[in-house]
């Protein structure tokens, strides 16, 4: 399934990134480098501070890296003009964020439809997908709620719903349950999983919570600006 | 995106109505100023305006309708004779002074009618028949002088009093715009005028004339000049050149034109910083959306719609409550207010801008903005 002679799906090389200037410049990433394949949950661990989101947004393309090479899909981000990088994400890419970033003033099945609507997909036609995806995350009797009529995990799967709607190919979550409590988080996790099993999709999953590492297929750690190791994971046991 | 351009708008009932606030406010300070302005000068040419005639013959040299020139007693004939000329009649207008019979002296303005048509009469009488005027030593005053003298227990119908030593009966009083120098308009007929007035040897203040049906107003004028030798002005061009006399000869230019100049500014500025707030307060969800792959123009877009949307309310509701601050404070006439079409359409065009303007620098900051913050 992830044999490491199939194309990566996210292929990133020598991938520095510092922030400030001067005394204050810090530099995050070291060289990074990284490959996620089709088919699998990778989980990308490492302490507090260490760059893990900068790499998450690096992937993604929402932040400019000083030296490396990333390609997505085989697609190469760093050569994409801005305009096009972004269309590029809007199609190949689904967010989920520990601060949900939902819109507050949208309901459920509105915040859903927003990529599609982002996509230009008519409002009926996106908001249908929307109930059908929220359906799925099994928000079906929840669709016309605010966000602040939502518990945390229903809001955390309002998210999911909203990642999932457009079928995006690479799934990007930053410490999607750090905010939900334990069971919470563990249905969050196989949903999750579910859509990294599949064939034509892959997830990264940035997290601390040791409670659902035994979700992921891989396990990279990210000390002092590098990957130190990557090690699989044995299905449904311990690390 | 325009639909949830809008719902992120209206969502924040508190913030929506705090940047509406923002904008009416700044619009009702605007027009508030700009028609108390123009209501200013609309009286600085009230003298004209009050008499409602189409063409007005003066000295080649005048300035101002208040600055009196007076003509030849022949002018009246020779403006009569100018081809395309339907009617031409004189005109008196000079500064007397009144003595009430409480012995109180009040400085008034004198305004001398044809007595064959009465050219020049007041459209509205309050009191009275202002055709009474034809009676011996009657008079017809305005609501102002009214008001100026004492109320309507010192002055009314039927009250006498001295212009210049001579009797003077009031038989109506007639309403008016307001003027600038709020002096008080005593109407009475030419003649009777001319001998109220101190002796000189010219009394023609002005000739007040109409053009025939067909013959093109400009043209007329253009004639009297040339066989007449004397100024010839329409009633809307004699008006301006009035109103910008004033401007330039008073510091009603400077003071009024200064603190409308602020007010323009102070408004403005509130406007475009407190969109400009919004859109700062938002960019988190602008950036959720720049991360999922809606470009900056779609944003912008946004953005726009957003700025356009509030600001148009603002603007309306901005100008009725102007408006109703007019009608409550200047209905009767006795402070300046004008709200004028161009004026509001001026507003309106200054806000679309100020609304462009804070939309863009909203859309150059997200354009700028890095979707990344939506991880932290
Ligand atoms: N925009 C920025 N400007 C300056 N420094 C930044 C910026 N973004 C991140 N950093 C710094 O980069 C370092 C790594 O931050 P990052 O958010 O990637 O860590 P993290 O591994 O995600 O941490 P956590 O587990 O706490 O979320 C931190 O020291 C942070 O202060
Ligand atoms: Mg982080």
């Amino acid at each position: 399934m992830n044999d490491d002679t199939q194309p990566a799906a996210v292929r990133a090389r020598g991938i520095v990134k510092s922030f400030g200037a001067g005394d204050t410049q810090v530099t995050v990433l070291k060289g990074i480098d990284l490959d996620i394949y089709l088919g699998e949950l990778l989980l990308l661990v490492g302490e507090s501070g260490g760059g893990k989101t900068t790499l998450l947004s690096a992937i993604a393309g929402i932040l400019d890296i000083d030296d490396g090479d990333i390609g997505v899909l085989g697609v190469p981000l760093s050569a994409l003009p801005p305009g096009k990088r972004t269309r590029f994400r809007g199609q190949t890419m689904g967010f989920i964020y520990q601060q949900f970033n939902l819109l507050p003033a949208l309901t459920a099945a509105e915040n859903v439809a927003v990529p599609l609507l982002i996509q230009k997909i008519r409002r009926p036609e996106a908001l249908r997908r929307a109930r059908a995806m929220l359906d799925r995350v099994g928000l079906g009797d929840r669709v016309d709620f605010l966000p602040k009529n939502l518990s945390g995990g229903q809001q955390q799967r309002v998210a999911i719903a909203r990642a999932l709607v457009n079928e995006p190919r690479l799934l990007i979550c930053d410490e999607p349950t750090a905010a939900l409590d334990g069971p919470n988080g563990q249905k969050i996790m196989e949903l999750l999983r579910e859509v990294g099993r599949s064939p034509d999709r892959c997830v990264i999953v940035v997290t601390h919570d040791s409670r659902i590492f035994h979700f992921g297929d891989r396990m990279a750690n990210l000390t002092d600006g590098r990957i130190t190791n990557i090690e699989r994971i044995q299905q449904e046991g311990t690390v | 995106m325009n639909y949830v351009a809008l719902k992120m708008l209206f969502g924040d009932r508190a913030k929506y109505l705090m940047l509406l606030c923002g904008l009416t406010f700044a619009v009702m300070l605007i027009v508030q100023q700009g028609a108390i302005f123009w209501g200013l000068m609309m009286w600085s040419q009230a003298s004209i305006s009050n008499l409602n005639v189409p063409i007005w013959i003066t000295d080649p040299g005048i300035a101002q309708v208040d600055e009196v020139k007076p003509l030849a007693d022949t002018a009246v004939d020779r403006v009569r004779s100018v081809d395309g000329v339907e009617w031409a009649v004189p005109l008196y207008k000079g500064l007397l002074r009144a003595r009430l019979a409480n012995g109180e002296y009040h400085q008034i303005t004198l305004t001398g009618l044809e007595s064959a048509t009465l050219i020049g009469r007041p459209a509205e009488v309050l009191e009275g028949r202002f055709e009474d005027i034809l009676q011996p030593d009657a008079v017809v005053m305005d609501q102002w002088a009214v008001e100026r003298m004492g109320g309507p227990t010192v002055v009314t119908v039927g009250t006498i009093f001295e212009l210049n030593d001579k009797l003077a009966r009031v038989v109506a009083i007639a309403k008016t715009q307001k003027s600038f120098t709020n002096i008080p308009v005593v109407y009475t007929t030419y003649d009777r005028a001319v001998r109220y007035a101190p002796r000189e040897r010219r009394t023609l203040s002005y000739v007040l004339a109409k053009s025939k049906d067909g013959a093109p107003v400009a043209d007329v004028i253009q004639r009297i000049r040339t066989q007449t030798g004397l100024g010839a002005f329409t009633e809307e061009d004699f008006g301006w050149k009035t109103i910008l006399w004033v401007l330039k000869n008073t510091g009603i230019g400077i003071n009024f034109g200064t603190t409308i100049l602020l007010g323009f500014i102070v408004g403005m500025a509130i406007a475009g910083q407190t969109f400009y707030l919004f859109t700062v307060e938002n960019l988190r969800q602008f950036g959720a959306l720049k991360a999922m792959g809606a470009s900056t123009f779609t944003l912008a877009r946004m953005i726009l719609l957003q700025a356009f949307t509030v600001g148009l309310t603002g603007y309306g509701v901005g100008i009725g409550l102007a408006t109703v601050f007019g009608y409550l404070t200047a209905s009767g006439g006795g402070l300046p207010f004008a709200e004028t079409w161009q004026l509001l359409l001026l507003v309106l065009v200054a806000l679309l801008v100020i609304c462009t303007f804070s939309a863009l620098i909203s859309i150059i900051k997200l354009a700028r903005l890095e979707p990344a913050i939506v991880f932290r």
